[in-house]
């Protein structure tokens, strides 16, 4: 498959999804958990097995968005030394293989420590095509909006429930990519049940923009991934798959094998 | 000097606000009720009220005589924060956070403590006004500071253990903010130092500002004059926030801040945020953080808990850079030479936090020498610190 860099794999990827008349799925891994090479294999599987955006999380000392589960990955990854510039090499790595969009997904200081031009930089000719830093509302936004724009590389911003519709259009003007609606007012991590109120929010969203709204935060089932879809345009899921790559550490075929079977489950359901 | 933050808490390029988009509406509507309230009337009546009969100010401002003439320097006159009610000065901020959440009909409150300082002022507000009340402590600093843990669960509050990361300040900060965006809708967050996305920095500022507002008074009443130099300790900052502020404007007030220096800067042992660290961002604002070439958050070293975080309030990084505070570093071994020498000489035992302004204070007024005068903020009374100084010393309890 190919696609021109010069409308971005994410709007490439929508667009196609869109023809098809099916949802993305969205999935999050920590970049380094177990380790950079295994993350390598879990993005190639988490393609094979219907992934149509892969969010690489940059391991980061002190996630404070983030539930047990990412807190505990970042927390091993970090530990073995993945920073932000490994992250990078591991995406140039992968582009070598696939052109599935990647998001890189963080925290600011990082970045910032990096240098946003650089960052922005290093990340476009890596292959990376959007970030979304969970710790810079779009107030604070807009210095690495500048530098990412550009690079042509997509800002992806989050929405809540707590969001109000001053904050949407603020958020909306900002915004390219996609826009990811956290259906729950907390930290990230599994779920047993998704907030029944998160298609309402997501037609309010509709509202102030047309970017593709995805949702995430909580979903870990295929039959919760299967009602998302409904009303959503991405379903976006980490900590479930996060939780199955911490119980597989040691055998990475296996680990591999866990991962794709998971996600296939996922994928399968919201097509059926 | 710019003397408030612009209207995104911008202090220079520092502070702002750095925190997920769920925590955005409940800062702005901070941000509202603070506007609203700190120029009402009867809020002011209120906050003055409770300083003034509850937590027992105005705190002396007292001629630490022996102690001066021990050094045979400048004046050394100390501002009894540890007299306060609960100990320290952390309790102007949590009278006045408090006030704020039941206007804003909250009904829980939570908050991160390091020392267990602000836990303990934190639970004795809410039981006073019938709140629930959660405090996040770092699973080492539970263990150092076992008497306020103990305190705050006589207080009513919940004490939740924080085992992530280094156990300490930090981590029980990013355990608190997880809880607040999971119950954003109910809860307050009291931040116990002037640091956290905007308003919180300059919101405990002017509470504390009691401190500085007082001393000025004072001193002026004792000595006729402005002092020559006012010193504090520093880990977030706000206890030397408040003795500053409204001394600012009075360029011939020397202020110096003291951070700690744990084993030496050298030794990468330390807590000393602006003199050993870099611009980032973390806990919600842009500040000085001690943090690696990749821009993780490093671990670090006081002897006090208090001071045992990796960053520093924003308005201390805009002042450092403006030049108009400096800050220094007192190592562990010179806070327990303070920490002795105040005991001794004065039958007072402070904090290990203000241990480290009273070292430097030792230091300072020989150098400035006699007819000069010091304000030494004493920001709390070491009691909470008996188990860690006999280790120190060697000394069965």
């Amino acid at each position: 498959m190919t696609t021109t860099i010069e409308n971005g794999r994410i709007e490439a990827a929508f667009e196609r999804l869109k023809a098809e008349g099916r949802k993305a799925l969205i999935t999050f891994i920590t970049a380094g958990d177990p380790d950079l090479s295994s993350t390598k294999d879990i993005i190639l599987a988490l393609e094979d097995a219907g992934a149509d955006i892969i969010e690489l999380g940059v391991p980061f000392s002190d996630p404070m968005a983030d539930g047990p589960t990412i807190q505990a990955s970042s927390e091993r990854a970090v530990k073995k030394g993945t920073h932000l510039k490994d992250v990078l090499r591991l995406v140039k790595d992968v582009r070598k293989e696939t052109e599935v969009p990647v998001v890189l997904f963080g925290y600011y200081n990082p970045v910032f420590n990096y240098g946003l031009k650089r960052f922005a930089r290093d990340a476009r000719s890596a292959g990376a095509d959007g970030a979304l830093i969970v710790d810079l509302p779009a107030e604070e936004a807009g210095e690495l909006k500048e530098r990412l724009d550009e690079e042509s590389l997509d800002m992806i911003f989050l929405l809540t429930p707590t969001s109000n519709l001053q904050r949407m259009e603020l958020v909306a003007s900002k915004a390219s990519g996609f826009i990811y609606f956290v259906s729950v007012t907390g930290v990230t991590g599994a779920r047993s049940s998704v907030s029944g109120d998160a298609k309402g929010y997501v037609a309010k969203i509709r509202k102030v923009t047309d970017l593709p709204v995805g949702v995430g935060f909580g979903i870990s089932t295929p039959a919760q991934a299967k009602e998302v879809a409904k009303y959503a345009d991405a379903v976006i899921v980490g900590s479930a798959i996060v939780n199955v790559i911490a119980k597989n550490p040691a055998n990475r075929k296996k680990l591999v094998g866990e991962v794709k079977k998971f996600v296939s489950g996922l994928r399968a359901a919201m097509d059926s | 000097m710019k003397r408030t933050p612009d209207k995104l808490g911008h202090f220079g390029i520092y502070g702002g606000r750095y925190i997920s988009e769920t925590l955005m509406p409940a800062v702005q509507e901070l941000e509202e009720a603070y506007d609203k309230w700190r120029t009402n009337a009867d809020f002011k009546a209120e906050f003055a009220y409770y300083l003034k009969e509850y937590v027992g100010r105005p705190t002396p401002l007292y001629l630490a005589e022996r102690l001066t003439r021990k050094i045979g320097g400048a004046d050394i006159y100390l501002k009894r924060e540890d007299l306060c009610h609960t100990g320290a000065h952390k309790i102007n901020n949590t009278i006045g956070q408090i006030l704020l959440a039941k206007r804003m009909g909250k009904k829980r409150v939570i908050a991160e403590t390091g020392a267990g300082q602000h836990g303990v002022a934190t639970a004795t507000v809410a039981a006073m006004f019938g709140l629930e009340c959660e405090i996040y402590m770092g699973e080492d600093d539970i263990k150092r500071q076992s008497p306020n843990v103990f305190r705050m669960k006589l207080l009513g509050a919940k004490v939740t253990p924080v085992t992530s990361g280094s156990k300490t300040l930090k981590d029980a900060m990013n355990e608190a903010l997880r809880d607040w965006v999971t119950n954003v809708y109910n809860t307050f967050y009291i931040i116990g130092t002037v640091a956290g996305p905007h308003p919180y920095p300059m919101l405990v500022r002017d509470f504390q500002s009691i401190i500085g507002t007082e001393a000025r008074r004072q001193i002026k009443e004792i000595a006729g004059r402005l002092p020559d130099e006012l010193i504090a300790c520093v880990g977030g900052g706000s206890n030397a926030m408040g003795l500053f502020h409204p001394f600012l404007e009075d360029a011939e007030v020397k202020m110096t801040g003291v951070e700690a220096g744990g084993h030496g800067l050298s030794t990468g042992r330390h807590a000393a945020s602006i003199n050993g660290g870099r611009v980032g961002v973390l806990h919600g604002n842009k500040t000085y953080l001690l943090q690696d070439k990749f821009g993780q958050i490093i671990d670090t070293h006081s002897i006090s808990a208090g001071l045992d975080y990796p960053g520093v309030g924003p308005e201390h990084a805009y002042l450092h850079d403006a030049g108009r505070v400096n800050y220094v570093t007192i190592k562990d071994s010179e806070a327990l030479d303070g920490f002795k020498a105040l005991t001794l000489s004065e039958g007072i035992i402070p904090a290990l936090e203000s241990s480290h302004a009273v070292a430097h204070a030792m230091r300072a007024a020989k150098e400035l020498g006699k007819g000069k005068l010091i304000i030494v903020n004493l920001s709390g009374r070491g009691d909470k610190d008996l188990n860690t100084v006999s280790k120190a010393f060697n000394f069965e309890l």
